[in-house]
């Protein structure tokens, strides 16, 4: 960790009450992000990383509540602020990106009048001086004709263009922390690589700290500093980049980077986990990941183990990595 | 002597986007504009491209879901585009389509056995006394256990959804199969399981397919050939080896550098193309490739690229190659 903790996040807990049950999307997840660091959530679908992150700005969908946990954002408890000061805060201190920049912008507006509604509200720029500063926004992007683009609607432009816009946004108000939601899942590889080279761009000039979620093991591995893994609303391993990618210890970690195809190694079949993620309406008391697992104990069946800190900074969640005495 | 199977020489297809009823002009879009490539029996011939290259056209051309433009598709020797609806029947149960979404390829309301029988049936393959068994056979050679025949598709993850669809896909026994992004909408752990299926089953069946994918790192595991499609061309089409060991077109290369590699100690130097796919409405002269090519010159914009065959059955589209 590079300085202080930019925002912290402890024991947080989100469930889901639906017709099948409670569905504890979040579960007991901790973790910090200093200032000026990326820190990547990685896992398959439905293992609570976007939920996490929504947790944070407290945008989750109706049928879910924050039960319990603490996020604190520069010293102040997010969970204990009025909706009042949470808005001040979303968009000015908070940025977000989300997946599917088609849906993020309103079809009716133009781009311009979409932009310069955080600069007016946050920045209390004028009018003018809103568009202008949207209209460098959209130069430091890489877009061109940035006078002509700002009077076009979101459908005229394509999703990389329009990624960019959504990043001019986040940015627009100089924030402390982005949150970046996916943010390349739906691009072309060659769009991808250009926003990600903006992302680095940005964390670089602006000084900002990132919180990026996604499944790619390749994009985590391009951009992060600090990599959490979850699966089934816990977080199973979390440590710095270089430790998580060349000394795994959760088998579920070792799994998902074994299982996914490397350009130039050819081999015969690919690793898998037999399996697939549990129902988290429908969870026992065990290790989420035991039936999936190989290294499967009798203890992994009675109880989850803790995250425990194996060496500097790295953490695991398994009972192979607390020492005889478990076993 | 390999066997050919399916031979495809200058396909096009356009299609017409006239602008609301008065409106004069009659523009298309030009999907495929002249793709030619043969693939062997045994084949995995993989289909590369961005979003909007055409390749899944060209997936659903070759077997006759629409009509072509211009061009020929031979299956087996057969011009697919003069057979009389009794042979294209008989085409029906030679191929078979497996989509990237497994969730809409299967009707909500049909239990799981029953859809994989309803084809057996249909085509003669099975009687109403035996299908039971054989569609119980066929779940199991895609790692699906007897019980999930009598469930509906909603009770199925998206993994399991997709060897449903890809078990009847089998049941009619193919020869040739197109997979259009079949594990594009699948998780890390659960892509590895079906990438891992279609490599058995192509070696007990005999199986030959074409695999459409954005992927490189899927198509370099699992495929034989390789055609890389930019704009609705093949712009580079070699053996998986060759392709990946000697990347010779500009874009190949570009994608290729692109692809995110799981290892933080690994730096290197990445070609970053500037700008979008343009519209393929309206495609760049010359080359198509130029507007976002790092060495494009004039000669790009004057004149088309000739695909031609750079030698080792690598062929490739660049003036500058």
């Amino acid at each position: 960790m590079l300085s202080e903790a930019l925002l912290e996040v402890k024991n947080l807990e989100t469930n889901f009450y639906t017709e099948e049950g409670v569905v504890k999307a979040v579960n007991n997840v901790s973790f910090s992000i200093g200032e000026q660091e990326t820190v990547c959530i990685v896992g398959e679908s439905g293992c609570g990383k976007s939920i996490t992150s929504l947790s944070i700005m407290q945008l989750i969908p109706e049928s879910g509540k924050i039960e319990n946990g603490e996020v604190n954002f520069a010293g102040r408890n997010l969970l204990e602020m009025s909706k009042k000061e949470i808005n001040r805060l979303r968009g000015n201190d908070i940025g977000m990106i989300f997946q599917e920049p088609m849906t993020s912008l309103n079809p009716v507006y133009t781009i311009g009048q979409q932009m310069i509604e955080p600069l007016q509200e946050h920045l209390l720029l004028s009018r003018k001086d809103a568009y202008k500063k949207a209209q460098e926004l959209i130069t430091l992007l890489g877009i061109p004709n940035s006078e002509k683009i700002i009077n076009m609607y979101p459908h005229e432009l394509s999703g990389g263009m329009l990624q960019r816009i959504m990043i001019g946004i986040a940015i627009s108000c100089n924030p402390r922390l982005i949150i970046a939601d996916e943010p390349t899942t739906a691009l072309d590889v060659t769009i991808q690589a250009q926003i990600l080279d903006i992302l680095r761009d940005i964390k670089k000039e602006l000084n900002t700290s990132i919180l990026l979620i996604t499944h790619d093991l390749g994009v985590v591995a391009e951009m992060a500093d600090y990599v959490i893994v979850m699966y089934a609303g816990k977080i199973v391993e979390r440590g710095p980049v270089m430790e998580m990618y060349t000394n795994p210890q959760h088998p579920y970690t070792k799994g998902l980077l074994k299982a996914k195809p490397l350009i130039g190694e050819r081999k015969e079949s690919l690793f898998t986990i037999a399996g697939q993620v549990p129902n988290l309406a429908e969870l026992s008391d065990s290790c989420y990941f035991a039936d999936r697992c190989e290294h499967r104990m009798d203890i992994c069946l009675k109880k989850h183990p803790e995250l425990k800190e194996t060496s500097a900074n790295h953490s695991v969640s398994c009972y192979l990595y607390e020492g005889e005495a478990v076993r | 002597m390999s066997e050919t199977l399916l031979e495809v020489k200058n396909l096009k297809k356009y299609y017409s986007s006239s602008k609301g009823i008065f409106s004069k002009k009659n523009e298309s879009v030009k999907a495929v504009d002249g793709v030619s490539f043969t693939i062997e029996k045994g084949d995995v011939f993989g289909l590369v491209g961005e979003s909007g290259s055409g390749k899944s056209t060209i997936g659903k051309t070759i077997l006759r879901l629409h009509d072509k433009t211009e061009g020929e598709v031979r299956f087996k020797g057969e011009d697919v585009f003069s057979l009389i609806k009794k042979d294209l029947r008989r085409l029906r149960v030679q191929t078979q389509l497996v989509f990237q979404d497994p969730f809409s390829s299967l009707n909500p309301r049909i239990r799981v056995g029953d859809a994989i029988g309803e084809a057996m049936v249909q085509h003669g393959l099975a009687t109403n006394k035996d299908v039971r068994e054989k569609v119980l056979q066929v779940m199991e050679t895609c790692g699906l256990s007897p019980y999930h025949a009598d469930r509906y598709p909603h009770e199925f993850s998206g993994g399991q959804r997709q060897r449903i669809v890809i078990a009847r896909a089998m049941a009619l026994n193919p020869e040739f199969l197109v997979m259009d992004e079949p594990v594009a909408a699948l998780d890390v752990s659960i892509q590895a399981q079906i990438i891992n299926l279609f490599s058995e089953l192509r070696k007990k069946n005999g199986l030959s397919y074409l695999f459409i994918s954005h992927d490189l790192s899927v198509v370099e595991h699992l495929c034989t050939k390789i055609a890389i499609m930019y704009l609705g061309n093949i712009v580079e089409m070699a053996t998986k080896e060759e392709l990946f060991d000697n990347p010779l077109h500009p874009y190949t290369k570009a994608l290729l550098s692109a692809v995110p590699i799981p290892d933080p100690r690994v730096k290197r130097e990445r070609i970053i193309l500037k700008g979008d796919i343009p519209s393929p409405v309206n495609p760049p002269s010359g080359c198509k490739f130029r507007t976002r090519c790092p060495i494009a010159t004039e000669l790009c914009a004057e004149k088309v690229p000739e695909f031609r065959d750079v030698g080792n059955e690598h062929f490739t589209a660049c003036h500058y190659v």
